[in-house]
C-alpha cells in the first residue's frame, strides 16, 4: 500500500508537469490549429536558463524571472519568425516547422549551455514528508500547488476576461473572430507567449526533482502531447486530466512492470488513443462535410 | 522537351543517377570520399522510399528511422544470435519491416494530417526504445558489432566496394520507384494524394494502396539500414531514433517532395553537411533544425522542383 | 428496369435528422433529378447512395442487389460513379492523367508488375491513355489533355470531372450540381452532354438548383424538403405543384421553369 502510494505521488508530480506541457499545447492548438513540438523546449529552457543565470551570479529568484521572460520572448519569436510566415501551410508542414524549431533550440542549447545534467535547489529544502507510509518531497507539493494555481488562473482568465473570450472565439472560428474585430494574429502571439511562460515555470519547478539537460525537451513534448491527445486535443480540462493520468500510469508501470519501458507508456497511449478513441476522453468526434 | 517532361521521364532520372555513380569516383582524391559516396547512396535509397510515401502518395512518416533500425539490427542479430548468413538476414530484415509496416499501417493509415504524423512518430520511438532495452538481443544503448558481409566466400569490405554496392542498389531502387510512378498504381497513389474521396468513387482501394506504399517504403528503409550496419560494422539504437527520422524527412523535403532526383540531392546535402562541419560538429543539430524550418517556411517545394520551375519559366 | 432504388433511407448527424425516410425508384436510361431548398438533404442523400455515408436505416439497391453499407470503391466496381459539388479534381495531375485515373477499375496490372515494369504495364498505360482521350473527346476537352488540371477554367473542370467519371464506364452516374457556378453557355454544354450520356444508355441522377436545366432535361423530378420527400413526378407535374412552389420555387422560379418548358 505504501509502495502504491509512493508511485502515485511520484506519478502525480511528474504528471503535473505533463499537464502543464499539455496545457501549453492545448492553448496553442485551440487558437491556431498548430501542434507545437517546441513546447518541450520551453520547459527545458525554463530550467536551463535559470541554472546558467544563477551560475553567472544572479540571485535565484531573479534568475527564475529572467528565465521565464526569456522563454516567453523565445515563444513569441517562434510564432512571429517561424510559424506566422508559413500561414496556409498544411498541418504536417506546420508540425515540421515546430519540430525544426525544437531541434534548433536543442542544438543552440547544446552550444550555449552544455550537455550535462543540471539541477536547481528546491523551494523548500528539507526531508521528504511522510504520508501514509510513503514519502513525498516538499518540492513535489510545490509542483502540484503551482500547477493547480496556473490552471486556476488560466481558467479564470478564459472565463472572466474579455481577452479570454477573444481566445475562445479565435479557437472556435478564426474567420468569424476576425470579422467581429478580434486581432487573431495577436491572439496567437499571445497564446504562444503564455504557453512558453507556462512551460518555463514548469521547467523551473521540476528541475530540482528531475534535473534538466539540453535534450530534456523532446521526451517532455511527446509525453505532454500524449496527455493532450488522451484528454482530447483542444480540451483544457482534458489536458490536465491526461497529464496526471499519464504521469501515474508511467509511474505505476515503472514500478510494477518494467522501469526500462517507462518511456514507452506515453507512446503506446498515443497510438492507442489515435487508433481507438481519436477524440480523446473529453473531446468531441468530428464529422467532416464532403 | 520541357524541363518538366525531362524530369518526369521514366528512365532519365535513373540514368542520370547511374551516370553520377559511375562518374563520381574519377573525382575522388582518397578512400574517404568513397565512404561519403557510399553513405549518400545508402541514405538516398531510404529517402526515395520515404519520398514515394510522402511526396508521391501524400502520407507522412515521422518515424521512418524505425524501419532503418529494423534492417540495421537484422544484419547484426541474424549472424550473431541466430547463425544466419548476413545476406539472408538482410532479406529477413526487409521481410520483417514489411510485415511490421503492414500490421502497424493498417490501423494508423486511417489517420490523417497531424494525427498520422504523431502516430508514426510514436511508432518510431517505440522501435528505438525496444532496441535500446532488449540488451541481450541488441546490446543495449551501446549497440552491437555487425559481422562483415560474406558473399560466395568473399568478405565484403572497403569503402570502395560498398560505394559500388550502395550506388548500384540505389540506381535499382530509383528505377523501381520510377516504374511505379509511371504505372496504374502510381496514378492511383497520386490520386489518393490529391483527393481520397474522388479516388474512392473511382474504385481505388485507398486503404489498400496506402498500406502497400507504406510497406514498400518500409522495405526500402530496411535495406538501407542493413547496408548502413554492414558498412559501418557497428550499430546503435540511434539509427532508429527521432533525430534520424527527422533527418530522413528533411532529406525528402530539401530535395523536393515527390522528386526522385530530389531524393539524391537531399541525401547529398544532409550527408555531406555534417562531414563538412567537422570541427563545428556541435552545430549539427542546430543546423538541421534551421534547415528544416527554412525549407518548410520558404522553400516547401524543395530544391529540385524549385530549380525546375525556375528554368521552365518563360523568358520575356 | 429499376436500376437504382432506395427504401426509407434515413440518417442523423448529432441529433439532426438530415434524411428522414426517403424512397426513390430510378429506371434505367432516365434522367432523374433531385431538387429542394438548401439544407433539404440532397447532397447527404447523394453521399449515402455513393457510399460515403452509411445510413442509419433503410436500404439501397443497385440493379437489384442490396448495396446499403458498401464503400464507394466497391460501388464503383458495380458501375456507380459520381461527381462532386465542390470539385475534387486531382490538381497535381494533367487533365489527361485525371481521366486516366478514372479507368482504374478496368486496369489489369498489379503492384508487382508495376514495380518491375512488366511488358503488360506499357500496354495497359497505352490502353488507358486511349480510353481516357476518348472520354475527354466526349466532353470537348481533348485539346487541353496535357495541361495541368488546376489551370482550367471552372466550367471546364466540371466537364473534366464528368469525363473522369465516364472513363470508369458507369451504368449509373450521379452528378452533384454540375451546373453550379456555370454561365449560361457552360450550362448548355452540360445539358447537351447529359443528353448524349443518356443516349449511350447511362442512367443520370442529378442534384441541381438550376431550374431551367432540371426542367429541360429530366424525365422525373424528386423534391426534397427538410430531409423528406415533398413530391415526385414529371417536370410539368412538379412545376405546377402548389406545395413545391411555396416551398422552393417561389413565383420567380416557377416563371423560369415555365420558360424552359414552353
Amino acid at each position: 500500500m505504501a509502495e502504491l502510494l509512493q508511485f502515485v505521488f511520484s506519478g502525480l508530480t511528474v504528471g503535473a508537469i505533463y499537464a502543464l506541457v499539455a496545457l501549453g499545447f492545448t492553448l496553442i492548438y485551440k487558437s491556431s490549429d498548430i501542434i507545437n513540438f517546441a513546447q518541450g523546449e520551453f520547459v527545458m529552457l525554463g530550467g536551463m536558463i535559470t541554472v546558467f543565470s544563477a551560475l553567472a551570479g544572479m540571485p535565484l529568484v531573479v534568475a527564475a524571472v529572467v528565465s521565464v521572460i526569456a522563454t516567453t520572448v523565445i515563444g513569441l519569436a517562434l510564432h512571429r519568425c517561424a510559424v506566422a510566415p508559413a500561414r496556409g501551410a498544411t498541418p504536417v508542414a506546420l508540425i515540421m516547422i515546430t519540430i525544426g524549431a525544437s531541434i534548433f533550440l536543442r542544438g543552440v542549447a547544446q552550444i550555449v549551455f552544455d550537455k550535462r545534467f543540471h539541477s536547481l535547489p528546491p523551494l523548500f529544502s528539507g526531508d521528504p514528508i511522510k504520508i501514509g507510509g510513503a514519502a513525498i518531497l516538499p518540492q513535489s507539493l510545490v509542483v502540484l500547488a503551482c500547477g493547480a494555481v496556473i490552471v486556476l488562473v488560466l481558467w479564470l482568465f478564459i472565463e472572466r476576461t474579455m481577452l479570454g473570450k477573444a481566445v475562445v472565439a479565435t479557437a472556435a472560428n478564426r474567420l468569424a473572430a476576425r470579422l467581429i474585430g478580434v486581432d487573431t494574429r495577436s491572439i496567437v502571439d499571445f497564446s504562444f507567449a503564455v504557453s512558453a511562460a507556462i512551460g518555463a515555470i514548469a521547467g523551473i519547478l521540476i528541475t530540482p526533482i528531475a534535473l534538466t539537460s539540453y535534450d530534456a525537451g523532446t521526451l517532455l513534448a511527446l509525453k505532454g502531447f500524449a496527455a493532450a491527445m488522451l484528454g482530447g486535443i483542444g480540451s483544457a480540462p482534458g489536458a490536465v486530466v491526461g497529464g496526471l493520468l499519464i504521469g501515474m500510469i508511467e509511474a505505476l508501470s515503472a514500478g510494477y512492470v518494467s522501469s526500462n519501458y517507462k518511456d514507452a507508456v506515453a507512446f503506446l497511449i498515443i497510438l492507442g488513443v489515435l487508433i481507438f478513441i481519436p477524440q480523446g476522453l473529453f473531446g468531441r468526434a468530428r464529422v467532416d462535410r464532403v | 522537351m520541357t524541363v518538366r517532361a525531362l524530369l518526369d521521364n521514366r528512365l532519365l532520372p535513373a540514368l542520370a543517377v547511374a551516370l553520377i555513380v559511375i562518374a563520381l569516383p574519377w573525382f575522388f582524391p582518397s578512400m574517404y570520399y568513397y565512404r561519403i559516396g557510399a553513405l549518400v547512396f545508402i541514405f538516398a535509397l531510404a529517402v526515395v522510399g520515404l519520398n514515394l510515401l510522402m511526396g508521391f502518395a501524400g502520407q507522412v512518416s515521422l518515424g521512418h528511422a524505425g524501419f532503418l533500425g529494423i534492417g540495421a539490427y537484422a544484419v547484426a542479430i541474424g549472424p550473431t544470435h541466430l547463425g544466419m548468413p548476413s545476406w539472408l538476414s538482410l532479406f529477413a530484415g526487409a521481410a520483417v519491416s514489411g510485415l511490421v509496416a503492414f500490421l502497424v499501417g493498417r490501423p494508423i493509415l486511417r489517420l490523417k494530417g497531424h494525427y498520422l504524423a504523431v502516430a508514426t512518430l510514436g511508432f518510431g520511438l517505440l522501435v528505438a526504445i525496444v532496441l535500446t532495452n532488449e540488451a541481450q538481443w541488441t546490446g543495449g544503448p551501446d549497440g552491437m558489432s555487425v559481422p562483415r558481409l560474406v558473399l560466395f566466400g568473399w568478405s565484403v569490405r572497403g569503402s570502395d566496394t560498398w560505394y559500388w554496392i550502395a550506388g548500384g542498389t540505389c540506381v535499382v531502387g530509383f528505377l523501381l520507384a520510377l516504374n511505379l510512378m509511371h504505372s496504374p498504381t502510381g496514378r492511383a497513389l497520386q490520386a489518393v494524394h490529391d483527393s481520397e474521396v474522388a479516388a474512392l468513387v473511382l474504385g481505388i482501394d485507398v486503404a489498400g494502396k496506402k498500406l502497400a506504399i507504406f510497406t514498400i517504403s518500409a522495405m526500402y528503409a530496411s535495406v538501407a539500414g542493413s547496408y548502413l550496419a554492414l558498412f559501418n560494422g557497428h550499430v546503435t539504437p540511434d539509427v532508429a531514433g527521432f533525430l534520424r527520422s527527422i533527418e530522413l524527412v528533411a532529406m525528402v523535403v530539401l530535395g523536393g517532395m515527390g522528386s526522385i532526383v530530389g531524393s539524391l540531392v537531399g541525401a547529398i546535402v544532409l550527408v555531406v553537411l555534417p562531414q563538412a562541419l567537422t570541427v563545428f560538429h556541435e552545430y549539427e543539430q542546430a543546423l538541421l533544425g534551421l534547415i528544416v524550418m527554412v525549407f518548410m517556411i520558404f522553400l516547401r517545394r524543395g530544391i529540385v522542383p524549385s530549380l525546375a520551375a525556375l528554368i521552365a519559366r518563360p523568358r520575356k | 428496369m429499376i436500376v437504382l432504388q432506395t427504401d426509407s433511407l434515413a440518417i442523423s448527424f448529432g441529433g439532426v435528422r438530415a434524411i428522414d425516410g426517403v424512397s426513390l425508384s430510378i429506371a434505367a436510361g432516365q434522367v432523374f433529378s433531385i431538387i429542394g431548398p438548401n439544407g433539404s438533404g440532397k447532397t447527404t442523400l447523394f453521399n449515402m447512395v455513393s457510399g460515403l455515408y452509411t445510413p442509419n436505416s433503410g436500404s439501397i439497391r443497385l440493379a437489384g442487389d442490396v448495396v446499403t453499407a458498401l464503400a464507394p470503391d466497391q460501388l464503383a466496381r458495380r458501375g456507380l460513379s459520381r461527381t462532386f459539388q465542390n470539385l475534387q479534381i486531382f490538381t497535381r495531375m494533367t487533365v489527361l492523367e485525371n481521366v486516366m485515373v478514372g479507368r482504374h477499375r478496368h486496369e489489369r496490372t498489379g503492384i508487382l508488375a508495376d514495380l518491375l515494369h512488366w511488358p503488360t504495364v506499357p500496354r495497359q498505360n497505352k490502353a488507358t491513355r486511349e480510353a481516357a482521350l476518348t472520354a475527354l473527346a466526349r466532353v470537348g476537352l481533348v485539346d487541353s489533355a496535357e495541361r495541368a488540371a488546376g489551370s482550367l477554367p471552372y466550367g471546364a473542370l466540371k466537364r473534366l470531372e464528368i469525363a473522369r467519371a465516364l472513363a470508369s464506364e458507369p451504368k449509373v452516374l450521379l452528378l452533384d450540381e454540375p451546373a453550379a457556378g456555370c454561365n449560361p453557355t457552360e450550362t448548355e454544354d452540360i445539358d447537351r452532354l447529359i443528353r448524349s450520356l443518356v443516349q449511350d444508355g447511362i442512367t443520370v441522377v442529378l442534384v441541381e438548383h438550376d431550374m431551367r436545366l432540371v426542367m429541360n432535361i429530366s424525365d422525373r423530378v424528386h423534391v426534397l424538403q427538410s430531409g423528406r420527400t415533398l413530391t415526385e413526378g414529371t417536370p410539368e407535374q412538379v412545376r405546377s405543384n402548389p406545395a413545391v412552389i411555396e416551398a422552393y420555387l417561389g413565383v420567380h422560379g416557377t416563371q423560369e421553369a415555365g420558360r424552359a418548358l414552353d
